[in-house]
């Protein structure tokens, strides 16, 4: 039934119910001044779901998880944030971040399905028969996946504290989640990215360890360095040298910073020696 | 044979000055003693007396003319009220418009703080002890059950209890948007007059975590901690012990500052990750401006707490039309069900202009409101 379309229009499907929560959302927003909670959440989900299903055909063709080229590293990205978003958006008060999460699988989606070049080489088999090797680039992309989240939830605490400080609490801005809820549920969303980037990396070393020359420089030291900017920034926040707004703001740039990084590790692949064959469309 | 005999007779806020509604307001041995009298009464078939610091109301289904004029009388007499004046403030609704009337009370639309809901469980509270007292029957039952449903939906489905309209309360719903649960927020109240006193009892009904009392004069901070069951700390401890709290409501009659930027920047260095709430309702001011560019300090002084309230309040009332729109429409099915079920009751009430009570039945006196 799932190769009755092909992974391409399961993803355009799914791009297009996360843009349809955003605009939702929006158009709620305009006119009842509130986000739409439960329908936006019900979008989400049900595209969540048609990208899995799209992913999932991507996957059985290219013979494992699905991160070979940009295109594949922007959509598990967004899935991997939208995984979360289901996970605690429920739990929170946390209307707004749905909106916002919307907002952000809409863009990740709808720009990687746009540009053809992200797609135009579909790799297959790109960690060989090696699970240890595919669990390890699904982990560190699921990390990407969750620093989005902290990158919403620090803008969403930016909002609060504008909207606090400038007595400006009516409206949408009262839809917002508590400045302690944000700030607690930055702090675990990092703890948990950078645990799941370690874990990933630790992982990844056996391989490098026992032989560097299948390993890309770049991609390394690109890896590296956002684990540990995003280690030194959880060091700094959980000793109190990193708070509040600095510490919103270093959540929303530190995750800028960690997209241009895909860049060097998507090249990567092109340099160094790939288990499988390209494809070429 | 009219379904007019569904009635509500009573005083509200909107003609009743508070001297007149303190003289009419009935405490529990009132109200048994009264209640205990109208069942004896002839003609009414079934009743529910609304009992609030706002409104004294008597819902009933009549089947005689004058069953309205001798509850009127019994009431007066109980009271020792003089009925002539009774009945210029008196409201007096039959039919439909009683039924709107009932769902607007419920709905919070009749109240004087515009869409309050403590009104909904004072009107379930005296359905439920007419219900006990057994004096309810098929249409009281249908239309206070089907009022309740009917004000559930217009608060669901408009703006009408959005944003809190009373100072104390916008206060607590900042906090709320600051530390999102207030059961483990500490709350620390300078002075000891009566605002400081109405915040804190807001903070504490919201489930504060603790209170504490500090006033220039202790035995004052004392007291006020005893009736609030909180605690009381000597007012010159306030500096040293002010990182201990989340939220400091100030609101002395000092004439200067008494909470002092340097001291708030030494208590964040403290607590530099929890924010810090300053609620000043103080005048002149208790604490000072500059105090507000702290990272994680929030001051909101008296005029951004009133303004707050007003905007609230002002889209609260632009709801009205809107909730107004779904109470006529609720109102008008219910009494399309209920008005053959009085009449079925043959429930007789009669329409002559000499009806003692005023109006001529099934005509409705118009609302204050309106």
């Amino acid at each position: 039934m799932f190769d009755t379309f092909t992974d391409r229009t399961w993803l355009w499907a799914a791009a297009g119910l996360y843009f349809a929560g955003f605009v939702q959302g929006t158009v709620s927003m305009l006119r009842h001044g509130r986000p739409a909670g439960a329908a936006t959440y019900g979008l989400i989900a049900a595209g969540y779901v048609l990208q899995l299903i799209g992913l999932g055909v991507r996957g059985r063709l290219v013979g494992g998880c699905p991160l070979g080229n940009t295109l594949e590293l922007c959509q598990f990205t967004a899935w991997s944030a939208i995984t979360l978003y289901l996970a605690v958006g429920v739990t929170f008060r946390a209307s707004l971040l749905g909106y916002f999460s919307s907002c952000l699988a809409a863009i990740l989606t709808l720009v990687s399905l746009s540009i053809p070049s992200w797609d135009a080489e579909i790799r297959r088999h790109i960690f060989g028969d090696n699970p240890w090797i595919e669990l390890h680039a699904a982990l560190a992309v699921f990390s990407y996946g969750i620093f989005a989240l902290l990158a919403l939830t620090g803008l969403l605490f930016l909002l609060r504290n504008h909207s606090l400080k400038h007595k400006n609490v009516g409206g949408w801005h009262s839809f917002l989640p508590s400045i302690l809820d944000l700030d607690q549920m930055s702090v675990r969303l990092l703890a948990a990215g950078v645990a799941i980037l370690a874990a990933s990396l630790a992982v990844g070393s056996v391989y490098w360890v026992r032989d560097m020359s299948t390993v890309n420089l770049a991609k390394l030291l690109a890896t590296v360095a956002v684990w540990l900017t995003y280690a030194t920034t959880l060091g700094l926040r959980l000793r109190g040298w990193l708070l509040a707004k600095r510490f919103a703001w270093a959540c929303v740039a530190l995750f800028a910073a960690a997209l241009l990084s895909l860049g060097p590790v998507d090249r990567s692949r092109h340099e160094v020696p790939p288990a499988g064959e390209p494809d070429r469309r | 044979m009219t379904p007019d005999g569904f009635f509500v007779l009573g005083a509200t806020h909107h003609r009743a000055t508070l001297a007149v509604r303190e003289k009419l307001s009935l405490n529990a041995a009132g109200l048994a003693d009264l209640q205990a009298e109208l069942g004896a009464l002839d003609g009414l078939r079934e009743y529910a007396v609304l009992s609030t610091c706002n409104r004294v109301e008597f819902y009933g289904v009549a089947s005689s003319p004058d069953a309205v004029a001798r509850i009127s009388a019994a009431f007066c007499q109980r009271q020792q009220f003089d009925a002539v004046e009774f009945d210029r403030i008196r409201l007096t609704l039959r039919g439909r418009e009683a039924v709107q009337h009932l769902l607007e009370v419920s709905a919070g639309l009749d109240s004087q703080m515009l869409g309050e809901t403590e009104i909904f469980g004072q009107v379930k509270d005296a359905y439920a002890s007419a219900q006990a007292r057994g004096s309810t029957g098929p249409v009281l039952n249908r239309i206070f059950q089907k009022g309740f449903q009917a004000a559930k939906h217009v608060r669901t489905h408009t703006a009408i209890t959005e944003g809190q309209v009373s100072v104390a309360n916008v206060a607590v719903d900042l906090a709320l948007t600051i530390f999102g649960s207030l059961k483990e927020t500490r709350i620390l109240l300078l002075g000891a007059g009566e605002i400081g006193e109405k915040t804190a009892k807001a903070f504490l009904s919201r489930g504060a975590a603790t209170v504490t009392v500090a006033s220039r004069r202790f035995e004052r901070a004392m007291e006020l901690a005893t009736s609030l069951g909180a605690s009381a700390m000597p007012f010159e401890q306030r500096d040293a012990r002010m990182a201990e709290f989340d939220v400091v409501v100030c609101a002395t009659s000092a004439p200067d500052p008494v909470v002092l930027l340097p001291v708030v920047r030494s208590a964040m260095q403290r607590r530099p990750a929890q924010p810090l709430f300053f609620i000043d309702q103080a005048l002149p001011r208790d604490v000072e401006p500059a105090v507000a560019e702290i990272e994680n300090v929030f001051l909101y002084n008296l005029d951004d707490l009133a303004k707050i309230a007003a905007e609230n309040r002002a889209a609260r009332e632009a709801e009205i039309a809107k909730c107004r729109a779904i109470v006529a429409e609720k109102a008008d099915a219910l009494w399309r069900q209920v008005a053959p079920q009085i009449a079925a009751l043959a429930v007789k009430v009669d329409s002559g202009a000499a009806s003692p009570e005023g109006p001529a039945s099934g005509e409705a006196v118009p609302s204050p409101r309106a």
